[in-house]
């Protein structure tokens, strides 16, 4: 009987161990949590809430930044959606939850610029402190979250299913899930993953300590 | 019955090798699959191999940065049935313009794919439930059972501590190397 038991159990611990070893990651909101306020720096230097938009049916909350070629191909769709949707209550929310430290080029002053050049139509906002990110699960740019005007998540995941072409996209999953809102439905599917850049989280202790590794490993770190 | 199987199974092996197309950058072979299908019969064929498979791409910084790691984790374990496979998320369309001339350059050791399937959607949970497609990002594989790490690991101690686990035999193993992944270049 002992016999019987024991290997599915030692299975199932093996498999919880799995788990626990690697489930760090998926944290954050899922569809039908909702999701709670902040209020981040945008690159006109002011504080913006989600509570600011006093005639919104919603919010297209964009995971986004400066340097990832992901994001830069779809900066151009992420414009488009924020001028569709937000006269119709549904406005493009652009938050940059990278670290400056890792890559300097979403700093606040290169978001500004950036900002500027390509005319963002919409409010884009730094999560210096990276507490806002974590809280939605955003993990790579671009990610998005579509809110209702209650800010439940209704929608999470790509704009389509397209990056590099946007005219062959077959699934413009973004713009469909925020017509079913516009029509009082459930977006479907209410979930997609794509292909992004991870975030760049800030280091938590030393601020490099891969070069100071570097210099101290000389026989493993040359001629590779 | 066991015949029809065979020959059918045949037939699929051919079709397979039919639609991948294999590259040669100047010594440099790598692989495209066109779809996830062909890559998880990759998968498949290695049987008790332990896999290190690595999603990367030439337009990923952090990426590029750990990759002379794998190539350390190749070296080193080399001969013990551990094999690392490089599968670049690159657009195909810019294959010739930045793919073959990035694998010129770098000249790896470990076995090139590129994975040109476009419905991420749908081949991204098929290799790990956890993750959403931001990359760099690994699984190791062997046999039924799986590992995954989203992100960069920090210095090669981390991905080695990470694939110990899947070794046979410890014991026999030397000392994790330390090494910082940054090519330096």
């Amino acid at each position: 009987m002992k016999k019987a038991v024991f290997p599915p159990l030692m299975l199932a611990g093996v498999f919880l161990l799995f788990i626990s070893a690697t489930n760090t990651s998926s944290t954050g909101y899922a569809v039908g949590d909702r999701a709670e306020d902040f209020s981040l720096k945008s690159v006109n230097n002011k504080l913006v809430s989600l509570a600011d938009y006093k005639e919104a049916r919603g919010y297209i909350v964009v995971f986004t930044c400066n340097h990832c070629p992901y994001a830069q191909l779809y900066e151009q769709r992420i414009i488009d959606l924020h001028n569709k949707y937000a006269p119709q209550g549904y406005p493009v929310i652009a938050i940059n939850p990278n670290s400056p430290l890792i890559v300097e080029e979403d700093s606040f002053e290169e978001m500004q610029k950036r900002a500027k050049t390509y005319k963002y139509p919409f409010e884009y906002l730094f999560d210096e402190e990276q507490k806002v990110y974590p809280k939605f699960g955003a993990t790579r740019t671009p990610h998005v979250f579509l809110l209702d005007q209650d800010r439940f998540i209704r929608y999470i995941g790509a704009i389509d299913d397209n990056p590099e072409t946007p005219k062959s996209a077959k699934n413009r999953w973004v713009e469909k899930a925020v017509e079913a809102l516009l029509r009082g439905d459930k977006p479907n599917p209410d979930f997609t993953r794509a292909v992004g850049c991870t975030v760049k989280k800030k280091p938590t202790v030393a601020p490099d300590p891969v070069s100071a590794q570097k210099e101290n490993t000389p026989a493993n770190g040359g001629e590779r | 019955m066991i015949a029809i199987r065979l020959n059918r199974f045949l037939l699929f092996l051919l079709v397979l090798v039919c639609c991948m197309s294999n590259y040669s950058a100047s010594a440099q072979s790598f692989t495209v699959y066109d779809s996830m299908p062909q890559l998880e019969s990759r998968i498949e064929n290695a049987k008790d191999t332990t896999l290190v498979i690595n999603f990367w791409a030439t337009w990923c910084k952090p990426c590029i940065e750990e990759l002379p790691c794998f190539e350390e984790l190749r070296e080193r374990y080399h001969g013990q049935n551990v094999l690392v496979i490089l599968v670049s998320l690159d657009f195909k369309s810019q294959l010739e313009k930045k793919f073959i001339p990035f694998l010129k350059e770098r000249q790896f050791k470990s076995e090139i794919a590129l994975l040109a399937d476009q419905d991420a959607n749908t081949w991204i949970p098929k290799i790990s439930e956890e993750w959403d497609g931001a990359i760099p990002a690994t699984v190791i594989i062997k046999g039924q059972q799986r590992k995954f790490n989203l992100g960069k690991f920090a210095n090669y101690t981390e991905l080695e501590t990470f694939v110990r686990p899947f070794l046979a035999d410890v014991s026999a193993l030397k000392d994790i190397s330390e090494y910082p992944c940054l090519t330096g270049k």
